[in-house]
Parts: C-alpha cells; structure tokens; sequence
C-alpha cells in the first residue's frame, strides 16, 4: 500500500444523504473478477443516461468535477452492500478522500483498507463546504491525515477523527495481512486452546 | 476462583461471543478476532483469491470455509449452459479457486446449492456462540442462531482466508426489544422494516443489535432470520438472538451440526450464551408487536418504509434540507405522489426469493394466498427458492403446484432478481413488489422500482395486481 500524503484539493459536491453502494457501483458491474476498469463505471446510472452518454449536469460530467480528488457528499455515505469494489471505483476515477457527516460501517472499513480516507465532518462544517462551493465551484480543501485535519476554502481548519491504527497503516504504507500474519503463533496458540464444532470438510 | 465469579460483570451475549473469540489484543491495534465460520461466494471473492496467489499463500483452515455460487447464477434450468459468458466465466473462476485452495464447493449442479445465507443454516454449518463472517453485508442472517456474524470486503476475505483471523473493533451494543403477539397477516418482515423506519437506515451505524422479548421469543428460527437479515438495512453489520430450545430443535440431526457426545457438550456452552440479567447496553428500543401493520417501503432506501395503509409522507413537512431533497428526489424517482397510500397502486412484477424471505416457511406463506387463486394476467410473479433443498421440501409438498397453477413463474434457487446480476431484473419504470431486502434505485434492475414487502403482501398483490393488504384476502 502507497504512504498517504497530505494534498490540496478541489471538491465534487453530490448533497445526497444515503448514497448507497449500489448508486456507486451498480450490481452488474461485478461479474468482474479483477479490480481493474471500475473508475468509468463509478455513478452508472447517475453519470450516463440510457444509451451510455454522460448525462452534463451530473457533476462527474463536469470539469470541476473531473479535477476534484475530494467528493463532498451527504449523511451516511456508502450504506448498503459490503462491495468493495465501491471503494476502489471511487479510487480509479482519482478521488482521495470523501467528505460526509458519518460514512456506513462497511464502507468505511474498506476505504480505509484501500488508502481512500473517510473525513466525518460536523453539520455546521458540511453546509459551509456546500455553500463555499456555492459561492466558488474551485474552492479548495487540504487533507493532512498526519494532523487529522481539513482546511477549509476560508483557510480555517477543522480536526477529523481516525482510527488509530488505520491512521497509522496508511501513513506508514503498512500491509494489514502482513501485520496478522505475524501474528501465527498466537493464532496457533488460540486454535490449539479451543474445540471447534464445525468442519466443512467432514 | 469463587469470589471471581461472583463479582463478574454482567454481560450481554454480544460481549460473551466476542470475548470468547479474542485471540491478541495489541496496543494501538484493533482485537485479532477468530473466525469459526467463513461463507465465500463468487462475487467478492476472485480478487481476495488472485491476493493470495500474488504472495504464495494457502486458506489456513479450509475446514472452516465453504463456497456457494447463488449471485450471478442463472435460475432457469441448470441444464442449460450459462448464457452470460462474464457471469459464467465469474463462476467457473470460482470453481477453480475452492478446487486450487482445497475449499468445499456447493457448485451449480449440487443439491446443496443455494444463496449463501440460506445453505449455512440449513446445512447446520452456522451455531450459536460462532463468529460467521462474509463477504455479504447480510451475513448478520446467521445471528439468528446467537452468532456473532456480519459482513466484510474483499481486504477481509483474503484476511480471514490467510490467517482465519480478522482485525476488528468492538461494537456498541443495542438491544431491540419487541413485546406481545402479533395480529394476523403481520409477520417477521413487518417486525423489521418497521424498525428500519423508526431508526433509519443509519440509524444502528457502529453497534451490534440484539433482537429480545417475548415478540421474539414466539418466533421461529426462519422468522428470526428474515429480521436479523435486515439489521445492516438498519446500520448495524450484525444483529443476532440468544439461543434457545427453538435454535436447539431446528439445528439437532442437520447434516453439520455437533452429534451425540459432541452435541451435549456444545449445548452445554450454548445455554450459558444468553444475555446476563442486569447486562447493560449502550442504546435500546422497545417495539410493541401488537400495535403493528403489515409495512411497505414507498422510497429508494429500507429506511423509508409505512404501514401499509398509512399515506406516503410529504417532503414538504420535512425541515432539514439534505433530508427534504433526499426525500423529494426518491419519490421523484419511484414516480409517486405524497399524501397517498399506496395501496391500490398498479404492479407489473412480484418477486417472492432473496436470503430474506425464500425459506420454505416463506413459500408455504405466500402459496397459502395463491392456493386456488390466480395471479393478475398483468403481473409477472417469479418465485425463486433460497436453496436446492428449499426447492425440493417446496416440490415435495406440493408448493410448485400451487405457483405454477396460479401463473407463478417457479424457478432455481439464487440471488435472481433481489441483486439483479443474473439476467432476472425490472425493465425500467417497472414497479415490483419484493420479498427482498434493498429497494435502492435500480437494485432490481436499472430504473426498476421496488416496493419492499412480506411474502404474504407480495402473494396478495400478485393476485390483485396493485399494492394490497393481505388482511382483506385472509
Ligand atoms: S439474496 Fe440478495 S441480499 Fe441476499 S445475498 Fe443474494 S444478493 Fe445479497
């Protein structure tokens, strides 16, 4: 996994509450069996219209939206399905970090574990985001994980919270399984310890 | 040692299946948990595979993992040759990854083939006091068995087929507690998107439900299912129920679970899961089952469900912005006007399947309304078995009959159209009724409109044609 920097950033507003895996990676696009080409389907059926036009209002359409590597988006994002591919579709279309006031259990897990940073943010922060962009569609944030903290179009700052150790994995560029790895003594210990009562293979 | 025992804290079972599973606790690390049962299918699998190839590792504990293929598989005759050559390619990649890493397969031929959710318990594989994890955010199915089971990505299912282990932080607890009996034509599915429509689809983010009271207590293993199943809808990656003697006579004799000396030992350690009295949890709710209706969802999420004769809500009552707009753009979608309810409104297709609702005590509901009846010519009713073995005790009972006599469409056991991978799927503007769980936009299909439902409301409004409470068919 690649060290993760701190970078300035324009934003792709989407205020929608609740968007949902299957909004970011649509169900058919996973007969896929590799990570690869998920960026140009990110948003399907949001970003193009029946026949597979991009759709010019919808803001991944637009050049602001193209130039962002942060997207703003509204409560609860990423709710649904455990898909990681919704993750990594976000990631190939060139986003970062996401902006929201809280972020599904699942989604975030697995952002985190692909370097693709969850900023939660208060609703006072979130609207003045929205209404910033309002004002100037290039508006910038900075993302620094090492401080925790987003600085704002106005040039205040703002500390996000963050897992410890997932903080910790993406700046250094730590392998989480090759962390557990290590670990096989103590696994073989706790498998030794315990009867299990299933075996798929009997 | 006896002192200790009595100064023991109270603990709910969410913190006795946890603790139980620690296997090291490092500083500035989240708990190394164990996992006693790993479900994989052939969606968010491939890639974990290719991870384990690229560094020359091996699935620590194939006895513990099994594999199904339920998503992307067709369910017309499993005869025939696949016809969706990505779909098919997806599953023959599958098939080789269970034969290279040794993994027991429930491939498309086998009568023990079925949605992922389904064959754990039918086979005995899920038992209480387990953790169960997936990559499926409905894995929380297999809480119904007092497992501590949810859903995880593909990073996690090449962790936990590496090392059977997975990093994870401790959960709050929320107890939901549902009290008194429930009126006819009011089931589990009604129980639980009322619950999603109190809380919201948020509303359980970071905990871990646990399902209690006498509600509970009076339902059946298949019931418990269909509400654990939902509790991601509701935010919460795992919701489970204590066991008791209902988990221990529908598990006894199935082909995985413990037997003879083996059995009484884990009964032994199964009666000590429950909740302790005085337990604390950090949230609660109290739902009367009396008081409920049969529910129907009208919006684009699980969380924006009503009873159904109650009139879909108006944006314009709504105060804060986001929320308005969420509101108006979902109605905007589903093409309906606020005010109303939706009964009486047309359908075009009725799916009665998906890990929520396509047990056999589900068919057995739904076939009890079309038994003798026909369904609206205008309707096109697709029943979709949970399992092969859901599908024979179905045929074995006669079930099929009854469908297919009524004009149902009775096919193989999968996913079919609650993800709408496999070919089965709204054409856009369609509305359906579903027994499933997700009426995200174009979830059953790409412009598809869904409205989330019991199989007895589904059964009702196969038969009618428009949105109906089963009440006036009973
Ligand atoms: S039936 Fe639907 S919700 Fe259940 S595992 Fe299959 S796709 Fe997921």
């Amino acid at each position: 996994m690649e060290k993760f920097t701190a970078f300035t950033s324009r934003l792709a507003p989407l205020p929608i509450d609740n968007i949902d895996t299957d909004q970011i990676i649509p169900a058919r696009f996973l007969k896929t069996t590799s990570k690869a080409g998920l960026g140009q389907d990110l948003f399907y059926d949001w970003r193009y219209d029946a026949d597979g036009n991009p759709k010019p209002d919808f803001i991944l359409n637009r050049p602001e939206g193209r130039a962002a590597q942060v997207l703003l988006a509204g409560d609860n994002f990423g709710c649904g399905s455990s898909r990681e591919h919704a993750p990594w579709a976000l990631l190939q279309y060139g986003f970062r970090a996401v902006i929201s006031t809280s972020f599904a259990d699942i989604f975030r897990g697995n952002a985190l574990k692909n370097s693709l940073l969850p900023v939660v943010v208060s609703h006072d922060t979130h609207k003045a985001l929205f209404a910033a962009l309002e004002k100037d569609p290039a508006a910038t944030v900075t993302v620094d994980l090492a401080r925790q903290e987003l600085t704002l179009p106005d040039g205040s700052a703002v500390q996000f919270p963050i897992d410890e150790f997932a903080k910790h994995c993406m700046l250094e560029g730590v392998d989480e399984l090759g962390y557990i790895l290590q670990q096989s003594d103590e696994i073989a210990a706790y498998e030794a310890k315990r009867a299990l009562t299933v075996n798929t293979l009997a | 040692m006896q002192s200790q025992k009595v100064t023991e804290k109270p603990r709910t079972i969410i913190e006795k299946v946890w603790d139980n599973h620690i296997v090291a606790e490092r500083p500035g690390a989240p708990t190394l948990l164990y996992i006693d049962l790993h479900l994989v299918h052939e969606v968010t699998s491939p890639q974990a595979f290719a991870g384990l190839r690229q560094r020359g590792l091996k699935v620590r504990r194939p006895d513990l993992t099994i594999g199904t293929t339920d998503h992307s598989i067709p369910t017309y005759d499993r005869s025939l040759p696949i016809l969706d050559k990505v779909a098919g390619a997806q599953i023959a990649e599958f098939e080789r990854n269970c034969r290279d890493f040794g993994i027991p397969f429930f491939g498309p031929h086998s009568e023990k083939q079925g949605i992922v959710h389904i064959i754990g318990p039918e086979q005995g594989l899920t038992q209480p006091g387990m953790t169960v994890v997936c990559g499926d955010s409905h894995t929380a199915t297999h809480g119904a068995f007092g497992a501590l089971a949810f859903g995880i990505g593909t990073s996690q299912v090449e962790h936990v087929l590496a090392t059977q282990c997975l990093l994870q932080s401790r959960s709050k607890t929320f107890e939901v507690r549902v009290e008194g009996t429930l009126k006819p034509g009011v089931g589990a599915k009604d129980i639980i998107l009322n619950l999603i429509s109190r809380i919201g689809i948020g509303g359980g983010t970071g905990c871990v439900f646990e399902y209690s009271g006498s509600a509970i207590r009076s339902l059946s293993m298949e019931e418990r299912m269909t509400i654990c199943n939902m509790s991601i809808e509701g935010g919460a990656r795992a919701g489970l129920v204590a066991p008791d003697d209902t988990t221990y006579q529908y598990l006894a004799g199935r082909p995985y679970a413990p037997k003879g000396a083996d059995w009484d030992r884990a009964l032994a350690l199964w009666r000590r899961l429950p909740t302790d009295p005085g337990a604390q949890f950090d949230k609660r709710i109290e739902i009367d089952a009396g008081a409920l209706e049969p529910m129907i969802t009208f919006g684009t999420n699980p969380g924006m469900g009503i009873p159904i004769s109650a009139p879909v809500p108006d944006p314009a009552a709504v105060s804060d912005p986001l929320e308005r707009e969420s509101l108006g753009k979902a109605l905007r979608y589903m093409d309906l006007p606020s005010g109303k309810p939706l009964l009486g409104h047309p359908i075009n297709v009725v799916f009665i399947g998906s890990c929520t609702n396509s047990r056999i005590s589900d068919l057995r509901a739904a076939a009890n309304i079309l038994r003798g009846r026909k369904v609206n010519p205008k309707v096109r009713v697709m029943v979709v078995p949970g399992s092969q073995q859901v599908k024979k005790q179905a045929q074995e009972e006669g079930l099929d009959r009854i469908f297919k006599e009524a004009g149902a469409d009775w096919r193989e056991a999968g996913c079919s159209m609650c993800i709408a991978m496999n070919g089965d799927q709204l054409a856009p503007g369609e509305y359906s009724v579903s027994t499933s769980n997700r009426n995200f936009e174009g979830r059953q299909g790409k412009g598809g409109r869904t409205f989330l439902a019991s199989p007895l409301t589904a059964a009702a409004s196969a038969v009618t044609g428009v949105v109906t409470d089963v009440r006036t068919l009973l």
